[in-house]
């Protein structure tokens, strides 16, 4: 754990992204091999499956600490993370470890073959023999949520550097179904054939928030625009007589939408499609929490499937006959699209996001207003004569949503946040009028810069009326305008509405609590656009 | 009670004086020159010695008498003695003693010596006002060799590598003890104008300090390579850092245990270096003084009492306007939690 330690406080102690990317290849050029892959898999959001509850981690730590629970639990929102709370509690070790990473990897994983007081004779004895910085290292790799400030960009840069293999063939290599006990460091990184594996999804190409005018793109004629959806964005694989879907998250869902395993009896083997699932009805999407409800589930249940059946939105052809159309211009592979999903019968899983025309800018700016009406989160731009990259990359592709609804609402309640938000009250609950009675609608925790939420966090404190436990319930004086991107009907809340992607656009301090928005307000967006 | 809390401050009615009070007062008796205890406005100071030339070159010409660590003074009905705290330079305790009642209000105070501070003493007491800042177990510090030796180390690096090193710590204390530590070895130290300020004032009451040299619109940083730039915390991520190119910056704070408020800094390093007892520097001193009577201020107040009063301590939260909930915000820009 000692490399892996050094490794993570080199990280953890500069901002700079060289400095990062060369501590990286460094550990890549000299750690075990069984570590590189390790460290890959953690920093691709791998990560060994629990053995331990965290409340037991809890009990532990502070029985060992010699403080009550109560005095932990007190600690816990102060640090913000739990593995580090135990981490600060705990006693120095009295002995120390060499072992690499891969064996405090094996030593959690075997606790699952062991009864509660063997489990917490283990971990006693892992936290004596571990420094500061390894015992929070290791009480992470049991409790997940590792943040080491390293994109899977910067990481495939780093290992790039450290082996040769180019950037995005490695990005590609590290896409998929593995796991550190499935295959070597030289197989995956070094040598891995990706055709050879059915499942492996390509890395999939994001693009940017266009923050400007369209006009600054250049001629209208280079240029496509599509509807965005708002589902879940995946590929869907067909090789060799099975088909496989992959979330952006590379996640594998393939069971989780048993309808779309029907388009192999349409689309033959060695086609990826990559698109947004959506659940569909009646020539429209249904709201994102009719999906919302398939996502959790991974065997779906017929009423959900009837509910709320989901299809495939195709936005591109990423292999047709086994062959990767990756290099081809945007509009050779979207022609091929085409001509394949006009051959699909109705019943068909799949369809193909459709074009929208324009002439010019001022003309698709007008249809992109209408994006809200038909369901739609705004428009996407793809230059015409663009590839399919791989990661996120600036230039020839741009969301270009449509803007927020907003709401002026009440802040009623404060909590503090997680990670570099800790101690800063962050996390908010807001309220709008029903006559003289504020009704919580929704939650927000992102939108403010962080000179704001120090401001705010001062208040919260000086101005807190009751605690539940970490919740402060404040003084209903400050103002936000809330943004978000959809609005529906929800039973579940008290306000009988739920948001969609709700944030705070601004704190409006020009505004008195009097001068809210009211539930008639947003009973009638929820009429409009619900 | 010997000690109570008035809408001014800590007031002892049985003298008719006030300690570090808040609001405006006729008699104020200072525990140290930080801005949240020596306000401006009071009729008259009394504060150590050593503390005085801060309290005045902050506040102006104000009426202050000094008095010695250890003298007894009479005031009214009430006896008063100030004891070191070992918080920065002339910093106490203050012991009031009312017919046969003795109460100590610490101001802040950090345990461990500082080789620049007047080490803390503990005075025994029937009650005792003790500040929290870090009044939870996970704030514990490292010895002061170490995170002076790892300055160093952070130093060394990036002067090896021409890069000059911005190190962000308050103007008054945690600056003058890192001068007073580091090795002065490695590389010149230039200094933000109010840190000079301060380090101009306790060198005329004759702390020893290394040379220093001021940061100034003329300053070029290339006459000074490898340096060590001592900055206010408010000064780094200004225009005033950027003369200094791409320079390795860093913190220097209790706060700095705290990984999600390290990152939150964006500095490249932050330092565990606090003014203020940690947990264990609390809870010893605490015991060290017999009290039976805490209150508690500033900092973790609520969770630090029930801690006390589990471990039989007649424990309550006073509170005060340098209270936690406005400065235990761990933004180390603020001079009361640096």
């Amino acid at each position: 754990m000692k490399r892996f330690a050094a490794l993570f406080a080199a990280l953890d102690r500069t901002t700079r992204t060289t400095v990062k990317t060369a501590a990286l290849a460094s550990y890549f050029r000299s750690a075990p091999d069984r570590d590189k892959l390790w460290t890959i898999a953690l920093l691709s959001g791998r990560r060994p499956r629990r053995t331990v509850t965290t409340t037991a981690l809890r009990e532990w730590a502070a029985e060992r600490a010699g403080i009550p629970l109560w005095l932990f639990e007190e600690c816990y929102p102060v640090v913000g993370d739990l593995a580090e709370t135990i981490a600060l509690v705990l006693p120095p070790a009295s002995r120390t470890s060499d072992e690499p990473l891969g064996h405090w990897i094996d030593e959690i994983r075997a606790l699952a073959a062991l009864d509660e007081p063997a489990r917490k004779a283990r971990i006693l004895d892992a936290w004596d023999r571990l420094d500061a910085t390894e015992r929070f290292l290791f009480n992470k790799l049991i409790t997940g949520g590792f943040r080491l400030g390293v994109s899977q960009k910067l990481m495939t840069r780093a290992l790039s550097q450290a082996t040769g293999v180019a950037e995005p063939e490695l990005a590609h290599r590290l896409m998929g179904d593995w796991t550190p006990d499935s295959v070597t460091f030289d197989g995956l990184v070094l040598t891995r054939d990706p055709a050879a594996d059915l499942s492996r999804p390509y890395p999939f190409y994001l693009a940017y928030q266009l923050d400007d005018e369209p006009a600054a793109l250049g001629d209208p004629a280079d240029w496509r625009a599509y509807w965005k959806w708002d589902g879940i964005r995946g590929q869907l694989i067909l090789r060799g007589g099975e088909h496989f879907v992959w979330s952006r998250g590379e996640e594998l869902m393939t069971d989780r939408f048993p309808e779309l395993a029907a388009a192999r009896d349409f689309i033959p083997p060695g086609t990826v499609l990559d698109g947004e699932i959506l659940a569909w009805r009646d020539a429209a999407p249904l709201p994102f929490n009719a999906l919302q409800k398939r996502i959790g589930r991974k065997s779906v249940p017929k009423k959900l499937l009837a509910e709320a059946p989901v299809r495939l939105m195709a936005y591109d052809l990423l292999e047709w006959r086994g062959e990767d159309l990756r290099d081809r211009p945007f509009d050779d592979r979207r022609a091929r699209l085409d001509a394949l999903v006009a051959g699909l019968p109705p019943e068909a899983p799949i369809m193909a996001s459709p074009p929208v025309a324009f002439q010019d800018w001022t003309a698709l700016a007008a249809e992109r207003a209408r994006a809200r009406d038909l369901g739609a989160e705004g428009l996407m731009l793809k230059r015409g004569a663009s590839p399919y990259l791989a990661g996120r990359k600036k230039g020839d592709w741009w969301k270009w949503k449509v803007d927020p609804l907003t709401i002026d609402a009440v802040m009623i309640y404060a909590q503090a946040g997680h990670g570099r938000r800790a101690t800063l009250y962050t996390d908010f609950t807001f309220a709008v009028w029903d006559g003289p009675a504020l009704v919580p609608f929704t939650k927000a925790y992102s939108g403010l810069t962080d000179a704001e939420f120090r401001q705010i966090t001062q208040w919260v404190r000086k101005n807190t009326l009751d605690r539940f436990g970490p919740v402060r319930q404040v003084r209903p004086e400050h103002v936000f305008e809330i943004a978000f991107e959809g609005i529906q009907q929800s039973p579940r809340h008290k306000s009988g509405v739920a948001l969609r992607f709700p944030r705070m656009a601004r704190w409006r301090h020009d505004k008195p609590a009097s001068e809210a928005n009211t539930l008639a307000d947003l009973k009638d967006m929820l009429a409009q656009y619900g | 009670m010997v000690l109570s809390v008035t809408d001014q401050g800590i007031y002892c009615a049985a003298g008719d004086f006030h300690i570090d009070p808040w609001r405006p007062v006729d008699r104020a008796l200072i525990t140290h020159g930080h801005a949240d205890h020596a306000r401006p406005g009071h009729r008259a100071y009394l504060a150590t010695h050593a503390a005085a030339p801060v309290i005045r070159h902050r506040l102006g010409d104000v009426r202050i008498e000094t008095i010695g660590y250890g003298e007894p003074r009479r005031i009214g009905d009430a006896t008063v003695s100030f004891h070191p705290a070992g918080h920065v330079p002339g910093s106490a305790q203050i012991r009031v003693e009312v017919a046969g009642q003795v109460w100590v209000a610490s101001g802040d105070y950090k345990t461990a010596p500082d080789g620049l501070s007047e080490p803390f003493e503990p005075v025994p007491c029937h009650g005792f006002i003790t500040e929290c800042t870090f009044g939870l177990p996970v704030f514990s510090w490292a010895p002061q060799a170490q995170v002076m030796a790892d300055i160093d180390a952070w130093w060394a690096a990036n002067a090896a590598e021409g890069r000059a090193s911005v190190l962000g710590a308050y103007a008054l204390g945690k600056a003058q003890r890192i001068l007073a530590n580091v090795d002065a070895a490695i590389g010149p130290i230039l200094t933000h104008g109010a840190i000079e300020a301060t380090n101009a004032v306790l060198r005329a009451q004759g702390l020893a300090l290394p040379d220093t040299i001021q940061v100034t619109p003329e300053t070029d940083p290339r006459d000074h390579p490898g340096a060590l730039v001592l900055a206010t915390p408010s000064a780094l991520g200004t225009p005033w850092m950027r003369r200094f190119g791409p320079a390795s910056t860093a913190f220097a704070s209790g706060w700095m245990q705290l990984r999600g408020v390290r990152r939150r800094r964006a500095a490249d390093r932050g330092f565990v270096l606090s003014d203020h007892a940690d947990w264990d520097g609390l809870n010893t001193a605490i015991r060290a003084t017999g009290a039976e009577t805490v209150l508690v201020t500033h900092g973790y107040t609520a969770p630090f009492r029930r801690w006390l009063a589990e471990q039989g301590y007649d424990a309550h939260v006073l509170s005060t306007e340098y209270e936690g909930e406005s400065l235990d915000t761990p933004d180390p820009t603020e001079e009361a939690a640096a």
